[in-house]
Order: C-alpha cells, then structure tokens, then sequence
C-alpha cells in the first residue's frame, strides 16, 4: 500500500533512477569503445607513440601537428580528399536532384522505379567496390566489353593504372552507390510541397524552371543542407572504397588522408601521426558543418 | 512491466553462470591461430595438418582464420596485445618491426643440428638482433613461369637465362602475334611490387640497403634495375596494367593465355596444372629466374614463419602447434603447394612425387635467395618505395629520381628510429 504514500516527486525521481539504471550498460559500452578511445587518441597526438622511435613515450606538445601540417604528403592527401568530396557530392546531389523529381511524378510502374534506385545504396559499400573493381577489370570488366561494343573504343583500356583517372573511376562508383540516398531525400521533401502552390504559379504564368527555381529549390533546401553536410562528413572519411578498390594506388593517385592514416598506424606504426591525421580530418569536418550551418541560418533569415 | 524485466535480467545472469559453470577440464587449451588465404599451403593443408596435431596432442584445441595476406599484419598487430590470436603467420619484412615494437614474442632457439637442415635465408628472416621471433614455415621464393607453346612457336626451346634472352624472346612474340604483352607481373602499388624489384636489385648488382641496414637505393645497379622495368613497359613486353595487378591478378591473366611469360611463388604451377583454373594445363613450365651476365639469377625470399604474439597466454602449447606445423612430417606430407624448409627432405620420395618438375628447379633457386631489408622501419620504407617506382613505371618520373626521392625519405626514417 506505501506505494499511495509516494509523493509525484518521489514517483519522478525512482523513475529517472529507473532510467540511469537501465541506461547504463549502453553507457558504460558507450563510454569503453567510443568515449574513452576518442580521449587516448587526442593525447597521443600530443605525444611520440611511433613504436619503433627511440623517442616513443616522449610528449612533444604540437610537434605532431606541426610536423604533419609543414609536410608534402599531408597536403597532397588532403587535395585528393577534397577533391573526391566536391566532386562526386555534386554529382551525387545534381543527379539525386534529377531523379527525385523524375520520380515525383505519378507514372505507371513509378512505385517499382522507387524501389529499383534504391538497390545500390542498399549494397554494403565493400561489396559495391569489390563489384565496381570487376566491372573495370582491364582483361574483362564489363565495362570494357560495354565501350568496346559500342565502338567507343577500339581496345581494351586500364582503368585504375593512371593515378588521376582511378581517382574518377572510384569517383564514379561512390556516385553510383550514392546517389540514391540523396535522391530518397529530396523525394520524401518533394511529396511534402503543397501542389496548390504550382497550380497557382502556373495560372499567374510562371514557367517550369522559375517554378522550380521560385518553389521546389526554397522547399529543399534544408533537406540540400542535410544532404550536403552529412555526405561531407562522410566523404572525408571515405576509407573501404579505397581499401577494396585502389588500395591508395596507383602511385598514390588515391590516396586519402583515412588510408593515410590507416597506413601510417597499422603498418607503419606511427600511432601518434595516425592519431593527429585522424584528428585533423575531425577538425576539418567541424569546421564544415559550422560553416554550413551558419550560411543556412543565414539563408533561412533571407526567405524570412 | 518491472517484473518481466527482473525476469529477463534474472535468466541472462542464470544462463550466463550456467555456460561458465560448463564441464570444462582444466588441461584444455584453445589456441587461435591466423593464416592467411592464397599461396604456398592450401586452407585444406592447413586444416588437416591441425586435426592430426590435435589427434596427437589432446587437450588442445586450434581454431583456424584465415584471411587475405592483404590483411594479415593489421590482424596481427590489433590482437597481440590482447593475445586473441596466440600463433600467427607472419612474413619475413615484419619480423624486426613485430620484434622492436613488441609485438610477437622470443622463441625458444632452434637446436644446432636442425639448424644445419634449414636453408639459412629462411632462418635469417626470423631473427632481429641475435633472438629468434618465430620459425619458418611457409618457404616460398618466386621463379619463372613461361607458357612452352607459346615459346615453341616463336622458335624458342628453352626459357630465357638473362634479362636481355627474355627481352629478345619476348620481342619475337610479339612479333609472330602471339600475344600482345609478354610478360604480365603483379606491379601494383602493394608489397608484391617490392617482392619484384628486390630480384630486379639483386640481378642488375643492386642491394637496397648495405650489410649494417643503411638505404642504398641510389646505387647503379638499382638505378638499372629500375630502368629495365621502366623500359620493359615502354617497350610493349610488360603487360602495362601490371600497374593495377596483384599476385592473383597477374596470374588469371597467365593462366588464361594471355601471356607467355609471369614471375610468381611456387602455387602458381599446381593453379596452372588445373584445368578448372587454366586454360595452358598442358604447356606450363617453370624456371629459374633470368639474370644477367654479373648474377646468374637471384629471386626473393617469399618465406614466412609462425610467430606466436605478444599477448598469447598459452606460448607453451603455441609453441608446441608450431613445432608440429614446422616439422619434417607436416612438411613432407603436404609438400605439394609449398616446398619445405628442410634441405634434407628435397631428397625424399613423397616431396619428389609430389612436385617432379618443381624440385629440381627449386633446389637451383634457393642457391640464390635475397631476403628484403631487415630494418625495423621496413613497411613505411616499403610503403614509400611501392609509390616512387610506380611514379617511374608510370612515366611520371625517371628511375633516378624516384629512386632517390625514395633514398631520402628512407634516411629520414632510419634517423627516426
């Protein structure tokens, strides 16, 4: 019978107990494999934890950041990286664009297509690459026997030998995995835009691309701030599509700063340069995101 | 909604005490061992030699993983501290890094009169600084493969013995429109490309580093060496998308005809035998090495040993399992994809019956083993090296500035360490 005697204070506090308690071993988990790696590797970056350095223990203060910031390698990695970001994210948000208001349409056969352009996205990303390597194989990737088919080309070519077009061949496959995810996002903001609005646009005599300039583009472009922000971040630290397809080669044609990293810790054994590249790569990401979020704010003040 | 959940919690804790209550007698011991999935001995190899060593040894039990060599030092390394694998196949160039930055343990020594049977580049590859880190178990070098139909028909009835016999062989291939690239090599940016360039080195008089583990990569016979590979490219004799092959790769390209000539480890010729693989079952030969007129032949010590890791709470029985792997027994019965490590055995009937063609050859081979720099720094040295002779396979440099690009960035890391 005591439990009438509780006050709703008490009632509230056993409750927010009950929820610690229940929270815990997620917590606890949390805390072991995220929380607490994340801190050990940000002091490393302060210290020599290269195991095959005679000075390793040492702590060097900035000396990590310093030296991999004067260094020829870091910066050309971070080029490569940033220009795998911008350019398959275009393509990805430019062509995600297109097919969402493609199959915002109502046709028949539509709710198939839906599914159907889902497909790649839904294909693990080391199954994709293992796949895409295939389909560029120079002796018998599909894609040869499909250009040399059309007449396109007349002999078979290599398509991951040259440093600057494997890069465009990886670049072509992230698209092709990618691609749907954006296009899911602008239709699931597309079906939310009021029809009356276009009706009404139309009959005062706007024509299709103002509609969509005036209209559509207005009503994505949170879902646009979304898209961009979180593929951002993710590209940066794109690392199985390298691992299975290039391996970083060839001649370092795509090497990013993650398989940098990777390389520098598991083989190498430069924990500390491969715990400061992976901070930077944090860093940079940060920045991004901040930097988006302010000029969105700042846009949604403008349509205000 | 509490009840059912004290109920679940108080069967997880009764479920979890009951299976650490289990019959479990203290002798048993489980050891997990890593090995990797292509070249010399077959997963089936593996896998049995491991039922008859736990037929002999009860009380012992081995899982097996095996995984891509692309991704063994990364397993290894991520589980020594732990000890989640206790014996581990390890390569050759890892040896004095694992050593220095504590990853595999000491081993006991091998005893003096086993030590006289093993071939001596094998053991070398064990040893940093005077200790044993593990024992050699896969002996591997790489040889010449040629398709002898192809050969036959450009007139030709015996294999090449130097670079410039090769040279000359391969231009009358493609000459007679035989097949467009002669050679096909596994020159990918990857620890194969290494493997190559340190037969390349040692035939054209070249060493990467000298006898006290300095980088001499800028010497001329390395500069030559480079150059050869550079020009067998340019030239039209080397398959240019060697450039994105690994072993394998290069392989399904020899073995579905497609060239007349690949350098490759020992398993090659048993792939090449199967037809389900190959389509040149009947025209496979193996060879040693071509040279040139200074060094008969030189290849690569391919070998790897078991190491047992850092970690490991059972090194007694690892050690044991190792043994067992390592002894003339395992070695004799399972000879076929990989040759083995004692001298003594090459006489021997079941090794012989097992490979006719390739022990003769292999008994040439192994007079003229070139182990990879047993530095400590080797990997990133490598890493760096794989990238600079790319850059001069690719025409983006020449042979002497990627090798001394690479020269430099090695002194920097042995100042390092």
């Amino acid at each position: 019978m005591h439990r009438f005697t509780h006050s709703p204070g008490q009632a509230l506090r056993d409750e927010g107990k009950f929820a610690w308690l229940i929270l815990a071993p997620a917590m606890i988990l949390l805390a072991a494999v995220v929380v607490a790696p994340l801190i050990i590797t940000f002091l490393y970056t302060f210290q020599n934890k290269e195991l095959l350095s005679s000075h390793n223990g040492d702590f060097v203060g900035l000396g990590n950041y310093a030296a991999i910031l004067s260094s020829g390698w870091f910066w050309e990695s971070l080029g490569r990286t940033l220009y795998f970001t911008v350019v398959s994210l275009t393509l990805e948000v430019g062509l995600g664009l297109l097919v969402a208001l493609l199959l915002n349409h109502r046709f028949h056969g539509v709710a198939a297509l839906r599914a159907l352009v889902i497909l790649p996205w839904a294909v693990p990303t080391n199954v994709s690459s293992a796949l895409w390597r295939w389909i560029y194989h120079p002796e018998y990737g599909v894609l040869n026997a499909l250009l040399t088919s059309l007449g396109l080309i007349d002999h078979y070519k290599t398509w991951l030998s040259d440093p600057f077009l494997a890069m465009n061949m990886v670049i072509l496959a992230d698209v092709w995995k990618m691609t749907p995810l954006a296009a899911i996002f602008f239709l699931a903001s597309l079906q939310f835009i009021n029809k009356a609005l276009y009706e009404a646009a139309s009959l005062d005599g706007m024509g299709a691309f103002r509609r969509f300039w005036y209209i559509t583009m207005p009503f994505l472009m949170p879902t646009m701030a979304v898209v961009v922000v979180m593929r951002t971040m993710e590209k940066f630290k794109a690392f199985d599509i390298f691992y299975v397809m290039t391996r970083g080669g060839p001649a370092n044609g795509t090497m990013v700063l993650t398989y940098e990293a990777y390389l520098r810790g598991f083989t190498n054994l430069e924990y500390s340069t491969a715990a400061t590249v992976a901070y930077i790569i944090g860093f940079i990401i940060l920045a991004l995101t901040l930097v988006y979020m302010r000029t969105m704010k700042a846009q949604e003040g403008i349509q205000e | 909604m509490k009840k059912v959940l004290t109920g679940i919690l108080a069967a997880g804790t009764l479920m979890g005490l009951l299976t650490a209550c289990g019959p479990k007698a203290p002798e048993n011991v489980t050891l997990n061992a890593l090995f990797m999935k292509q070249a010399g001995y077959s997963e089936d190899d593996t896998a049995a030699g491991t039922k008859e060593f736990e037929a002999a040894n009860p009380g012992i039990t081995v899982n097996l993983t095996f995984v891509p060599y692309e991704n063994l030092e990364q397993k290894i390394i991520t589980s020594a501290e732990a000890g989640s694998f206790d014996v581990v196949l390890s390569d050759g160039p890892f040896t004095a890094k694992f050593a220095k930055a504590g990853v595999v343990q000491a081993v006991p020594d091998v005893p003096e009169a086993d030590k006289a049977d093993i071939f001596p580049g094998a053991l070398a590859s064990c040893v940093y600084q005077g200790k044993s880190y593990g024992m050699p178990w896969l002996n591997d070098v790489k040889y010449l493969f040629y398709n002898k139909k192809m050969l036959k028909a450009a007139g030709f009835s015996n294999p090449p013995k130097t670079w410039d016999e090769l040279v000359a062989q391969s231009k009358a291939i493609k000459a007679k429109k035989l097949v467009e690239y002669p050679l096909v090599a596994d020159w990918a940016q990857a620890e194969a490309l290494i493997c190559d360039y340190t037969f390349f080195s040692a035939s054209f008089g070249g060493s990467m580093v000298d006898s006290t583990g300095k980088p001499t990569l800028t010497s001329a016979g390395n500069q030559k060496a480079l150059e050869f590979m550079v020009k067998s490219i340019k030239d039209g004799i080397t398959n240019p998308k060697s450039t994105e092959y690994l072993e394998a790769d290069s392989e399904g390209v020899f073995l579905s005809g497609k060239a007349a000539f690949t350098i490759n480890w020992t398993s090659l010729f048993n792939d090449a035998k199967d037809p389900k693989q190959s389509q040149i079952a009947s025209d496979i030969g193996i060879a040693v090495l071509p040279g040139t007129a200074a060094v008969s032949s030189a290849t690569v010590n391919g070998g790897q040993p078991l190491s047992i890791t850092k970690g490991s709470k059972h090194p007694v029985e690892a050690w044991k399992y190792i043994s067992y792997l390592t002894g003339k027994d395992f070695q004799k019965k399972y000879s076929k994809n990989a040759l083995p490590i004692w001298k003594s055995l090459y006489a021997d009937a079941t090794v012989l019956a097992n490979n006719p063609e390739v022990v003769p050859v292999a008994q040439v081979q192994y007079e003229s083993i070139i182990n990879r720099p047993v530095i400590p720094y080797y990997s990133a040295f490598s890493n760096d090296l794989q990238v600079r002779i790319q850059e001069a396979l690719l025409g983006k440099r020449t042979a002497a500035e990627a090798l001394s690009l690479s020269q430099k960035n090695a002194e920097d890391l042995a100042n390092k360490s």
